[in-house]
């Protein structure tokens, strides 16, 4: 069923949130918060060298030392041949992920763990990770994209050769892979042009910096049983990937999801739980590990850092007519960054007919990169975005107008191929058109920029449950972590569907051994996927409450209808009964048949993207380089704001994120490789003080496969910010700032080099 | 770069198709990329039907964070 035209009563409402008191008050369980009577305290013992081959560890002083209870190297653990990687479930390379928990025979990046104690206190751990004697012989490093690429680089895997090259190269390298994307003739393109801008940029690697550090509590039962106690954006991706690495079956893995405390992306996959797993098995006790701040910094993944060049083509008139992009991502210390992705977005709000697009996966001596919001198409559009605008003053023309001109409507193929279906971007052009911001004078000094951007979000698996209780009320259980306000949309949902007050509906987060299958909370997806398991769900049960009416009132099942929470008879034909609501119809479940409740799973297929514009005005310091946000606004169509005020919520987080990322966030590497900056203080996200409210505009363009409209709406609002900031500096100073972070003593060297 | 024609008005046949026609490219399809049918994407999606007249594309699969 579809309700998008339909009269809302609940969706679309601001019911306060389920998970606010809990989280306010400090009650809310997270990660770290768990204990087990007789635990041990689990650390890593993490390596000081950016690349060096591990020649012996002895632990031997470690496990004579009184309190530690288990020692663990990479020989606890299978070694995945590369042949299994690919067997299972998902895009998972199992044998790196297992080298990435646990190093075997050479440490890639600092931070690479490579061994863990579990000891009675979280002193003596750290005491036993001292008596731990590793030799390394200590290897170049490599850490810049660019670098890595050249010839005689330090070379991190000698299996790598570079797929997706043609013949196949014999000399390995630390290019994992090349992608190319064409449409239509680029030099027939480029010819035909009679304006052609293009530049070079730089981004720095940034992390998700979600403010709940990772941390786990493990306990294997001498019976084989596992139970694990984490936060993750997927307690069935935890259940699987331990299994896998393990080697255990999954039915004898049971993982509670915590609260979580930040995602992004940054928690779709796992370092310490296998860990903790193997300690307690070697211990015969329950195993508690946190991660640190540094530790997360040094050994978690955050994203690529990349160099991008962008050329564009126009006519006289503006329209764009040949586009090229070449794009060089970090993956870090294994194969795996965004780049396919990075490659797809940047041109995909463009209607142009001749694009090529090359891109890179290079690996290098850092952590693994893990994803972050819209992975890839932060980097990509940071560059695509300024670039547009240097073409619109090359072109005289107005950045807003420029891309009116050349934008994708619906049925315009994108240069990967697909035609777009059921967009929202010219309604998002038009609010941005139509906005205060885009007309406010501007102050003496000051800039505006604009830039646009686009995700695809995905559907996927989800399991969810609709149970009435015996009193009328309603319990929800999905299989998706909260990572959002999910339990809040779930329970509206489902209140929408049975036609009663969201008050009555509790939602839950079920572990893995009480709901079927849920694919992780990521891709923008839990209120499209899960959303319509949900609704389905909610669905069904108001079938069997009909049928439980029905048999009450000896009637036809097809005379029943369900209205605003209650049943009635569908016309005075069916009989004179009173209304029943939930309350009457579960007080008697069980003499008309049972419980009442349905579960429902679903691969959801057609998911819609979704597209964003924001505008930013900034002011820049010209003594000390700083540039400040004066004015933001974020538009974005976001389908149906199923609960606004977290619509809003994830649209202003985007943004913020965005902000970091454009002017103050960057990993600081010494010329040992090794990262100086490990902590909030020195690595610096935007916090509350630091800027202006940001409105977030919300354009409600419905995706008809979602039963209320509902689009993913997280990850569009993390690819705007860095341009739209380089472009409002561009305007305030004149002056281009290509390179990540657009930190002060940057933007005060730009300015002194401009005289 | 090669071009055939295959018959196939699900996801699922054209991965067997294509393994029948070059031995491991279904199977490398199946696992790394998903299927635009008329602009919508489905991934992982055997029964995805592929209709005649239907626009078809071949992307990498989609993540997110």
């Amino acid at each position: 069923m579809n309700y998008i035209n339909s009269d809302l009563k609940v969706v679309g409402t601001r019911p306060i949130r389920p998970d606010g008191v809990d989280k306010v008050t400090g009650r809310a369980l997270f990660s770290a918060d768990t204990r087990a009577s007789g635990m041990l305290w689990g650390k890593i013992l993490r390596s000081p060298h950016a690349h060096a081959r591990i020649l012996s560890i002895d632990t031997s002083k470690a496990e004579a030392l009184k309190g530690v209870q288990a020692v663990i190297t990479s020989a606890d653990f299978p070694n995945i041949a590369s042949e299994e990687a690919f067997v299972g479930e998902g895009p998972m390379n199992f044998r790196d992920l297992s080298l990435n928990i646990m190093a075997r025979g050479k440490v890639l990046y600092e931070g690479h763990a490579l061994a863990a104690v579990a000891a009675t206190s979280p002193a003596i751990a750290e005491a036993a990770l001292a008596l731990i004697d590793v030799t390394y012989e200590v290897l170049p490093h490599v850490i810049d994209v660019d670098d890595a690429m050249k010839d005689g680089a330090p070379v991190l895997h000698d299996d790598m050769f570079t797929a997706g090259v043609n013949p196949k190269p014999t000399t390995p390298s630390n290019i994992a892979k090349v992608v190319t994307f064409k449409k239509g003739d680029i030099d027939a393109g480029f010819a035909e042009a009679e304006v052609i801008f293009e530049d070079s940029y730089t981004t720095k690697p940034v992390h998700q910096a979600y403010i709940e550090p990772h941390a786990c509590l493990a306990s294997y039962n001498p019976d084989g049983q596992v139970t694990i106690h984490a936060s993750s954006q997927g307690h069935f991706m935890i259940r699987a990937y331990t299994a896998k690495l393990l080697g255990l079956d999954m039915a004898n893995i049971r993982v509670n999801p915590a609260e979580i405390g930040g995602g992004f992306g940054g928690k779709t996959l796992i370092y310490l739980e296998p860990v903790a797993v193997a300690l307690s098995r070697k211990s015969g006790k329950p195993v508690k590990m946190q991660m640190s701040r540094e530790d997360v910094f040094r050994g978690s993944g955050p994203t690529s850092g990349a160099s991008v060049t962008v050329k564009l083509g126009a006519k006289k008139d503006g329209t764009i007519v040949a586009a090229q992009q070449v794009l060089k991502f970090q993956a870090g210390a294994f194969a795996g960054s965004p780049i396919g992705p990075g490659c797809m977005c940047g041109f995909a709000m463009y209607d142009i007919p001749n694009v090529d697009v090359l891109g890179y996966d290079v690996v290098s001596n850092r952590p693994k990169v893990a994803a972050y919001r819209a992975p890839g198409a932060p980097i990509s559009s940071f560059a695509v975005e300024c670039a547009v605008d240097d073409l619109a003053r090359k072109l005289g023309m107005d950045p807003l107008v420029l891309r009116e001109k050349n934008a994708v409507v619906n049925g315009s193929k994108t240069h990967y191929g697909v035609s777009h279906t059921n967009i929202g971007y010219k309604q998002v052009l038009d609010a941005t058109r139509a906005h205060p911001h885009w007309k406010a004078p501007l102050a003496e000094g000051h800039g505006r920029g604009l830039a646009v951007g686009f995700w695809f979000n995905i559907g996927g698996e989800s399991s969810a449950t609709v149970h009435i209780n015996e009193d009328g009320t309603v319990m929800v259980a999905t299989g998706s972590p909260d990572i959002g306000g999910s339990r809040a949309s779930m329970g509206m949902m489902t209140a929408e569907v049975l036609g009663i007050p969201v008050s009555k509906v509790r939602t839950i987060v079920a572990d893995t051994a009480s709901i079927g299958f849920t694919f992780l909370t990521g891709g923008s997806r839990v209120t499209f996927a899960t959303g319509m398991a949900v609704t389905q769900a909610a669905e069904k049960v108001v079938e069997q409450l009909k049928a439980r009416a029905a048999q009450t009132w000896d009637i036809p099942v097809d005379a029943v209808e369900w209205q605003d929470g209650k049943a009635v008879p569908a016309g005075t034909n069916a009989g004179a009964f009173e209304p029943l609501d939930l309350a009457a119809i579960a007080a008697k479940q069980g003499r008309t048949g049972g419980p009442i409740n349905a579960e429902v799973s679903v691969n959801a297929q057609g998911a819609g993207a979704g597209f964003g514009a924001h505008i930013c005005d900034v002011a820049v310091d010209k003594e000390t380089g700083k540039v400040e946000i004066v004015r933001y606004t974020a538009i974005q169509d976001v389908g149906k704001a199923i609960h606004p005020s977290y619509v809003e919520g994830q649209i202003q987080g985007g943004a913020v994120q965005g902000i970091g990322w454009a002017l103050s966030e960057e990993y600081i590497y010494n010329d040992k490789g090794q990262m100086d900056n490990p902590g909030f203080l020195d690595y610096r996200c935007p916090v509350a003080s630091d800027l202006p409210m940001i409105e977030a505009v919300l354009v409600e363009v419905p995706n008809p496969r979602h039963p209320f409209g509902a689009r993913g709406v997280g990850e569009v609002p993390i690819i705007p910010p860095m341009a739209a900031i380089s472009n409002a500096i561009k305007g305030a100073t004149g002056l281009r700032m290509p390179d990540l972070p657009m930190s002060p003593p940057k933007v005060r060297a730009a300015i002194d080099a401009a005289g | 770069m090669t071009e055939f024609e295959v018959e196939a008005t699900t996801f699922r046949r054209l991965i067997l198709e294509l393994d029948n026609r070059f031995p491991g490219l279904g199977t490398q399809v199946e696992e790394s990329m998903a299927v635009a049918i008329d602009g919508e994407i489905y991934q992982d999606a055997y029964g995805a039907k592929l209709l005649p007249g239907s626009e078809i594309v071949l992307i990498p699969k989609i993540g997110g964070g």
